[in-house]
């Protein structure tokens, strides 16, 4: 039997009826047509499915919408602001953050909580809080590379 | 993947959660943060007809810093508990094992009720709870009870929780072990989940150890206390001989898992390595 669900993704409201069994990922991708956030593993492991709830890093594979209902969800599609890339967004592609890039949604939205609690990350704090988060290209080197750039760019303009 | 249907209810107050239990009984399962409950229904290793969410049950949140002791709610997440001050002080290995859990993500929303309710042999918290010498609060039909951490871990994915119950809070005492503690794991290198997990809590008098309290997750599918180091550090003074003395044989007698990951020998082996870096940490 499906039940309503409010959430709000990237600032709007979107009232649904769901089945209660709906993974959140399930619902930003086919619910909302909202294809940024990627399904890797689909086991908690690596961190591809990695969006905001209530301003926090969650891996939407690993909640059910309805668990959403009534809070807040950010995804990749609302990191920039009109055409303004987010610092990490810039940062990715400055620092050559990417290489297939299926990771990388997830990595930018683990790597914004990260710096908004802890905005001056050394590379070793950098490394271990993407626990989390796979890249099966190995670029960790240029994804490291890609936080300090957003790091030292929002501290420039905090 | 998806998990079978089920219906799904979310109470505000614990007497409305105990009575959905008591209506439901073994068709329902308790969802707090769901990071070990969602995994298990997608997996399909479970498939309850009701999902009873208490994340809203405020009673069950918050951690309090009472004279005595310090009440972690059931529903704190992992993040939570890494970042109280009072634990830190009072407790730090408890605050040390929530900040080594899964990663940033799982730490977020996963909850230490939904942890030690789960049970998984290689999750962090019991060796922590065993040496800290928690009380586990339940609730049900009849009201509270409380349960010595000693009782409450029965076997892999058993406690002594009732069909009909539910985890509300988990009180850590201030003591002079606990406030002189850590916790150390070696672990699985992708899950971060614990092939040895090791937590160790020692009060000293006059430079002697006066009580020791030594415990392992992730080594047998019965997290547990080991005696035999306890026993011999108790009077000593906690330097390198008395804890290699110690640690000779740690998890002898004990039932020891052995998966791809670890075999027997070597998790016990292992087993004494993080016991000597623990212990070495408060010597």
């Amino acid at each position: 039997m499906k039940v309503p669900v409010s959430i709000t993704v990237n600032g709007k409201q979107y009232d649904k009826m769901v089945e209660p069994r709906m993974l959140l990922v399930y619902f930003i991708r086919e619910e909302l047509a909202l294809t940024g956030t990627h399904i890797g593993c689909d086991t908690s492991s690596c961190g591809a499915c990695t969006v905001h709830l209530d301003g926090k890093a969650l891996k939407s594979c690993s909640m059910l919408a309805v668990q959403a209902s009534g809070k807040s969800v950010t995804t990749i599609e609302g990191m920039a602001s009109g055409e303004n890339l987010h610092p990490l967004q810039e940062g990715f592609h400055m620092e050559h953050g990417l290489q297939c890039g299926f990771c990388t949604p997830g990595m930018i939205m683990c790597a914004a909580d990260m710096l908004k609690n802890n905005p001056n990350p050394t590379e070793e704090e950098i490394r271990h809080g993407l626990e989390g988060n796979f890249c099966r290209c190995t670029g960790y080197h240029n994804i490291v590379k890609s936080i300090q750039y957003a790091a030292n760019k929002m501290q420039e303009s905090a | 993947m998806v998990p079978s249907k089920f219906a799904y209810h979310k109470p505000t107050t614990l007497k409305e959660a105990i009575d959905l239990l008591s209506t439901h009984g073994d068709d329902s399962k308790i969802l707090s943060g769901g990071h070990s409950l969602v995994p298990v229904l997608k997996l399909r290793l479970n498939d309850p007809e009701h999902i009873i969410d208490v994340s809203g049950v405020a009673s069950m949140g918050g951690i309090k810093d009472n004279e005595k002791s310090i009440t972690i709610g059931a529903n704190s997440t992992h993040a939570e508990i890494a970042n109280n001050a009072a634990l830190k002080e009072h407790a730090p290995m408890i605050a040390i094992a929530a900040s080594m859990i899964g990663d940033i993500q799982v730490r977020n929303f996963g909850t230490i009720g939904g942890s030690i309710a789960h049970a998984d042999p290689a999750a962090d918290w019991p060796a922590v709870l065993l040496a800290a010498d928690a009380n586990v609060v339940i609730s049900g039909a009849n009201g509270n009870r409380t349960v010595d951490i000693d009782q409450f871990f029965k076997g892999l994915f058993m406690t002594a929780v009732g069909e009909e119950e539910i985890i509300t809070a988990i009180s850590i005492p201030k003591s002079a072990f606990n406030k002189n503690s850590t916790y150390v794991k070696f672990a699985q290198p992708a899950s971060r989940f614990a092939l040895v997990g090791c937590a160790v809590a020692v009060a000293n008098a006059d430079g002697y150890v006066t009580e020791a309290r030594v415990a392992f997750n992730g080594v047998s599918a019965t997290p547990f206390r080991d005696g035999n180091v306890e026993k011999s550090l108790k009077g000593s003074v906690l330097n390198g001989d008395a804890i290699a003395t110690a640690t000779a044989s740690v998890a002898d007698g004990v039932s020891i898992m052995s998966d791809h990951f670890a075999a027997e020998n070597y998790r016990k082996h292992m087993a004494g390595v993080y016991a000597r870096k623990a212990l070495s940490a408060l010597a």
